[in-house]
């Protein structure tokens, strides 16, 4: 730090920063974006391993062996699902009952804020079934869940009639250390949401439930099951959860431990690894998985009904069963096996899982990216914002420089005044505040007058706060304090850089990819913004790197990777509907994304949209 | 319904209070008529000696309720059906001063399962405590345990080891309760100075003899309940000075704890019922308990001198469904895979017990050999029949020289019983910062109200934050009558609340009470700090209403005379309620790496911050470069002179 406390050098570090910034800029930006593509390739990443003893060396025997009596419970299910028209409540009660398992039902309302219209609910009612296989000799302190939700139509019956299955044979072991915990939900994720709140006695949704009668201490793990066909050719693992956070990466191996062992072919993101990691369609492979995973976490939904358990800190993962058109099938058996292993591994816990990684990113079910790994391309991306900032800073302190250049009004500039300052921020965050709240609150007004439905109102609400935001501040900023000065614009954007640097960092250290793509797309415009480059150009540049378009360019890219690509008027449609879906996520389970977009980042965008028309 | 709670709440102080004044005079006496009654084992009358088994044997479900204060004056309702002219010939004990009874009760539980409970009972005749004298003949009482009892002045002495939660909703109550791992409580003698001290060596000395970790019970696991536990026994000790409480809830109970266990029992694991336990059968159970509790009894009806009992219990429940192998039967090869074939010749009674009550005209079960001894006996508030096998007759062993009772299920009863007195308790809340701990105390009585005794004790490590202490039944708040609350000091002592609280009949009570995590010092972490930390179970304790007493239209048993009013014993039994163990996680540093951590901790603060600071608080200026010695010289030279300086 001598470097800087002497004030010559300081004086040549600076001028050397300011007088190569942009170039200095550029590199870190493509140096950033390079790392990141780099990671996905295989010599730069690590080999998942296990990292807790207790599961590690203690190779569990499975002995399952009655899923054909698995499936035609499912099939008794699936016709009393059919008969009811719903959740068959009492016969799994019965069912449950027989198989000495201890039944409590939970029943949970929920209204939501607008209609659903991908799901077609707005008043949804139900109830959970859930039964407890009290381990022997034990106190009740800890529990492991096995889950399966209870779906409309014809899905997920083989899921609920393995769980079943799966709780008969438990029952008859002696070995269990942690109760079980069967549990078939209603209404998938809120029915998952009705029934954690109520196990851990919250209400942080506003959901209504009759507490809980049965429980079973802290809960350790939990698997998630989904299971639509009697023979499966592969497993998908889904990890991504509430708000990008990930269970430990022991659950991870754990899975493919056992996949590896029964022989079950197993995908992440729907994608099976690849051996020839040195060719380019290895790495592009590669690559799309660890995108996909990128996209997913940053979307910030719980993308199973494992991605509840996350929030409290249980660590949770879906298992989703595939059946497409290749030869190699798996069986219901088999499937029963692989839950068996998992959880008696599980079971042999002494501690939590806590020994893996909890920040990761997936290339492969066998290969990981750890925090350590991601995090300096992140930090070369927001480098950037500190380092204009630094060289606002450096030409704001100095304005000798500007004296000897003749131009006299140096005691004006000084003082742009907190006034011209603060009205831009406070517009901008006003403007913020309406996007956040009004789309909801203004839906029935919106029906009444427009020919839309409830949905349609909500989003394209929120369209027009949006679009009609950026007309707003500079317009706003004129009528207030007149005249903007050259001294003004800078202070602003100082100020706006270091607060997108600060909120772009805190965003990454919770949700890295989230914060990741906001900096890819809001890093170039930021550090380019200034009053005197040509309007029309740079207003379309804005507008097209606005976070509102990043969403956009997602849809598209999400698609595109999933090899299901759309045309532009169905990505638009796309588009509406992940808007819709991101403000009821907001209000079913708690997701940030859409007030973080709205109340933060919209503003701070808005900040350097505002800097584009300073006058 | 308010006038009838405060009735009820008069008549619990009540009971409290005649518990203080116990054992003078009259009370004394009272409780004379029970002693009296179960020690005349001489007694030569056959109906006597049986009644007095009889009694026996409800006094053990009954251990609380003699404690509390009225309940000592407790009757046989008993009644003989079995009884024939052949079984005139009784064995009588050979007249000594020490006693040693053994007997089994195996009671078909509601859910299948099959509960035995084991209780022996050693009387050992003498008096060190008055006298000062020392014991040192010892015959049938271990030696261990009688030298403890007098080096430490230990009045009395509760210990239990528990592997396994009781499930009180398909399983109904067990006759002896105890929490999961250990417990051990501990009333010592009033001329002891330092209770402290004695504690410390005591639980030490008592580690060693029960090979458990009872050495892990130190200032900050102990408390001094105030009305929780009263002594079981005689005297009139109600100081609560002299009591301590504690218990491990972590504790794991395994064969090394049966087998010192068993080494204290008379004639070991070689004869009597003790050769059923097989540590192999015995933890291949659902639950499994084994306790020992030491008090002091009156010797005779006049309780002139005093004598010790030792009662050692062990209670097991057997799973249908892992140990049944599919076929729903029972018999005690199946549960123990060995059979009896004797008593203990030691001891002066040895029976097995067999709970028929629910077995009207035997469609629930089949019981062989069906015995011809039927006993009738009020246990835990509810009439209950059992077939009695008497070890100490030839022809309870038959042909085979082996009994072996085989009970076969008949059909199914699986919804869950509705105990009338039940709690659970669990934290709720996420993350690691706060919590709460909620317990909910069930009255499944129709339409009694009753107070029950809350104890709870948190380490200091939750901090419990008093003010957030609720309590609500049927959505009101319910005020409790008395409050104890000793609040935790950090690393020296437990939290301890006691509470009496008035239960509304049929309703859930629920006890709130908000807590931070601590952040511990990094050497007070357990080896494994993710698995959580263990808080103690709560203790309800509680004069419940009887089933019995429920049942005001049953004339057919009993005389109409005699069934109007209800009798103190049978309107209300004493029970203890003991609610899981929670396992709170709390906030932990990663120890898996702590030298990354503290050197990124360190250069981060020394570094990163040192320098920063620095930078931003001062300001930098170009130093002159410094003048000469010798003009500085002239300078001070120049100044003494008053001309202008160089």
């Amino acid at each position: 730090m001598g470097l800087l406390s002497d004030p010559n050098r300081r004086k040549a570090l600076t001028s050397l920063l300011t007088r190569l910034n942009t170039p200095i800029c550029v590199v870190c930006y493509l140096a950033g974006i390079a790392w990141f593509m780099g990671l996905a390739f295989e010599p730069f990443t690590l080999r998942t391993y296990m990292s807790e003893n207790a599961m590690g060396s203690t190779m569990v025997e499975e002995r399952f062996s009655s899923g054909e009596r698995a499936l035609s419970t499912a099939r008794e299910f699936a016709a009393q699902k059919k008969k009811v028209g719903g959740m068959p409540v009492d016969w799994l009660v019965k069912t449950m009952q027989a198989r000495g398992l201890e039944v409590f039902t939970q029943s949970f309302s929920r209204n939501l804020p607008f209609p659903d219209e991908s799901k077609e609910r707005f008043m949804v009612r139900g109830t959970n079934v859930y039964g407890i296989l009290r381990a022997p000799r034990a106190p009740r302190t800890e529990a492991l869940v096995l889950s399966a939700p209870c779906s409309p139509g014809n899905s997920n019956n083989q899921a609920v009639g393995l769980l079943l299955g799966l709780a008969q044979y438990f029952r008859s072991q002696i070995y269990w250390a942690k109760d079980i915990i069967f549990l078939v939900n209603d209404h998938d994720l809120i029915g998952m949401q009705a029934w954690l709140e109520g196990y851990h006695h919250t209400n942080i949704t506003g959901m209504e439930y009759t507490p809980l009668q049965g429980r079973a201490g802290s809960i350790q793990a939990a698997l998630s099951l989904e299971l639509s066909s009697d023979v499966i050719t592969s497993l998908d693992l889904v990890l991504e959860g509430l708000n990008g956070q990930l269970p430990n990466l022991d659950l991870v191996n754990l899975f493919h431990a056992f996949c590896q062992k029964l022989g079950i072919l197993c995908t992440i993101q729907g994608k099976l690894q690849r051996s020839d990691w040195d060719t380019v369609e290895g790495y592009t492979h590669a690559a799309q998985t660890m995108m996909l995973m990128v996209l997913k976490q940053a979307s910030g939904r719980p993308w199973g009904e494992h991605g509840l358990f996350l929030r409290y800190h249980i660590e949770a993962a879906s298992i989703h069963g595939i059946n497409s058109f290749r030869q190699y099938k798996t069986d219901t058996t088999t499937i029963g096996r692989l839950l068996e292993g998992m959880v008696r591994k599980l079971n042999n816990l002494l501690e939590r899982l806590h020994q893996s990684y909890f920040f990761y990113l997936m290339p492969s079910l066998t290969r990981f990216v750890s925090i350590g790994y991601y995090m300096p391309a992140f930090g070369l991306l927001t480098a950037i914002l500190l380092l204009r900032a630094l060289d606002l800073w450096v030409q704001l302190g100095s304005p000798t420089a500007v004296m000897e250049d003749g131009v006299g009004d140096a005691e004006v500039q000084s003082s742009p005044g907190v006034l011209s300052l603060l009205t831009p921020v406070v517009i901008s965050h006003l403007t913020g505040v309406a996007l956040y709240t009004l789309p909801v609150l203004s839906q029935e007004l919106a029906v009444q007058h427009f020919p839309v439905s409830e949905t349609e109102a909500v989003v394209l609400t929120a369209i027009a706060i949006y679009t009609a935001g950026l007309a707003l501040p500079h317009n706003t900023q004129r009528l207030i304090s007149g005249e903007g000065t050259e001294q003004g614009w800078k202070v602003l954007k100082l100020v706006a850089l270091l607060y997108l640097a600060v909120l772009l960092g805190c965003t990454a250290l919770i949700n890295f990819s989230l914060g990741f793509i906001l900096a890819v797309t809001l890093v170039p415009a930021a550090a380019c913004v200034t009053p005197h480059v040509p309007k029309a150009l740079s207003a379309v540049a804005m507008v097209l790197l606005s976070p509102g378009c990043t969403v956009l360019y997602c849809i598209f890219l999400f698609q595109e990777l999933q090899e299901a690509p759309v045309t532009l008027s169905e990505g638009w449609m796309l588009f509406l509907s992940v808007i819709s879906q991101g403000v009821l996520d907001h209000a079913l389970y708690g997701s940030l994304v859409y007030p973080l977009l709205s109340l933060l980042v919209y503003p701070c965008w808005l900040l350097f949209w505002n800097i584009l028309f300073w006058k | 319904m308010a006038a009838l709670g405060c009735k009820w709440d008069a008549l619990f102080v009540l009971a409290l209070a005649s518990l203080m004044l116990s054992c003078k005079g009259d009370d004394l006496k009272k409780s004379n008529d029970y002693t009296e009654s179960v020690s005349g084992g001489e007694q030569s009358n056959p109906h006597a000696v049986k009644a007095d088994d009889l009694q026996q044997n409800e006094a053990d479900g009954h251990e609380g309720e003699e404690r509390d204060g009225g309940g000592r004056q407790w009757q046989p309702t008993g009644v003989w059906m079995g009884e024939g002219p052949e079984h005139g010939e009784t064995f009588t004990a050979p007249p000594s001063k020490d006693q040693f009874q053994e007997e089994m009760v195996l009671r078909p539980l509601h859910s299948g399962d099959i509960y035995a409970s084991f209780q022996f009972r050693t009387q050992w005749d003498t008096d060190f405590l008055h006298d000062g004298n020392k014991a040192s003949h010892y015959r049938l009482f271990p030696k261990s345990l009688g030298q403890v009892l007098s080096k430490f002045s230990v009045r009395e002495l509760h210990i239990s080891f528990t592997q396994g939660y009781w499930r009180t909703m398909q399983w109904g109550q067990p006759f002896i309760p105890s929490p999961p791992g250990a417990e051990l409580w501990v009333w010592f003698h009033h001329t002891v100075m330092d209770v402290d001290e004695n504690w410390k060596e005591l639980t030490n000395v008592l580690s060693g003899i029960f090979c458990a970790s009872l050495n892990f019970i130190d200032s900050t696991n102990t408390v001094e309940p105030s009305a929780s536990f009263k002594p079981l026994g005689l005297g009139n000790a109600t100081d609560h000075r002299f009591l301590r409480y504690a218990t491990l809830p972590r504790e794991i109970v395994c064969t090394e704890n049966l087998t010192p266990w068993k080494k204290l029992l008379p004639c070991g694991s070689k004869a009597g019922l003790a050769v059923l336990m097989k540590s192999e059968k015995l933890f291949h159970s659902s639950f499994h308990s084994q306790a020992v509790h030491i008090r002091p009894i009156c010797k005779d009806w006049q309780c002139t001198s005093t004598s010790w009992e030792l009662r050692q219990t062990l209670n097991v429940v057997f799973d249908l469904y892992t140990s049944g192998q599919g076929k729903k039967e029972w018999s005690l090869f199946k549960m123990f895979s060995r059979t009896l074939t004797e008593a203990c010749p030691l001891a002066s009674s040895s029976k097995v017990y067999v709970d028929v009550t629910d077995n009207k005209g035997g469609e629930l079960f089949d019981l062989t050999p069906a015995s011809p001894l039927v006993s009738t006996a009020v246990v835990l508030g509810d009439r209950r029949t059992y077939s009695v096998y008497d070890l100490t007759k030839k022809e309870t062993f038959g042909q085979l020289r082996s009994l072996n009772p085989l009970l076969r299920w008949k059909r199914e009863s699986d919804e869950m019983l509705r105990p009338l007195l039940h709690a659970e308790r669990y934290v709720s809340g996420f993350g690691l910062q706060t919590g709460e701990i909620h317990t909910c105390i069930y009255n499944n009585h129709p339409y009694r109200a009753y107070p029950v005794l809350l104890l709870d004790t948190v380490p200091w490590y939750l901090r419990l934050y008093v003010h957030t202490l609720t309590v609500t039944s049927k959505m009101h708040e319910n005020k409790p009558s008395y409050i104890h609350y000793q609040p935790s000091k950090d690393r020296v002592r437990p939290h301890l609340l006691e509470m009496l609280v008035q239960l509304p009949p049929h309703s859930v009570t629920e006890v709130t009470v908000q807590f931070e995590r601590a952040l511990l010092k990094w050497t007070e972490y357990t080896p494994d700090p993710n698995h959580g930390f263990y808080v103690g179970s709560s203790v309800i304790s509680a004069l419940v209403p009887s089933i019995v007493a429920m049942d005001t239209n049953s004339t057919h048993e009993r005389p109409l005379f005699s069934s109007f009013f209800p009798t103190k014993e049978e309107s209300s039994y004493f029970m203890r309620v003991y609610t899981e163990p929670l396992l709170v996680n709390l906030p932990t540093p990663d120890f898996s790496m702590p030298y990354n951590v503290i050197c990124l901790t360190c250069t981060v603060v020394a570094v990163g911050y040192g320098s920063f600071y620095n930078l931003l608080t001062r300001t930098f200026q170009v130093d002159e470069p410094s003048t000469p010695l010798a003009k500085r010289l002239a300078n001070v030279i120049r100044r003494l002179r008053g001309v202008p300086l160089l």
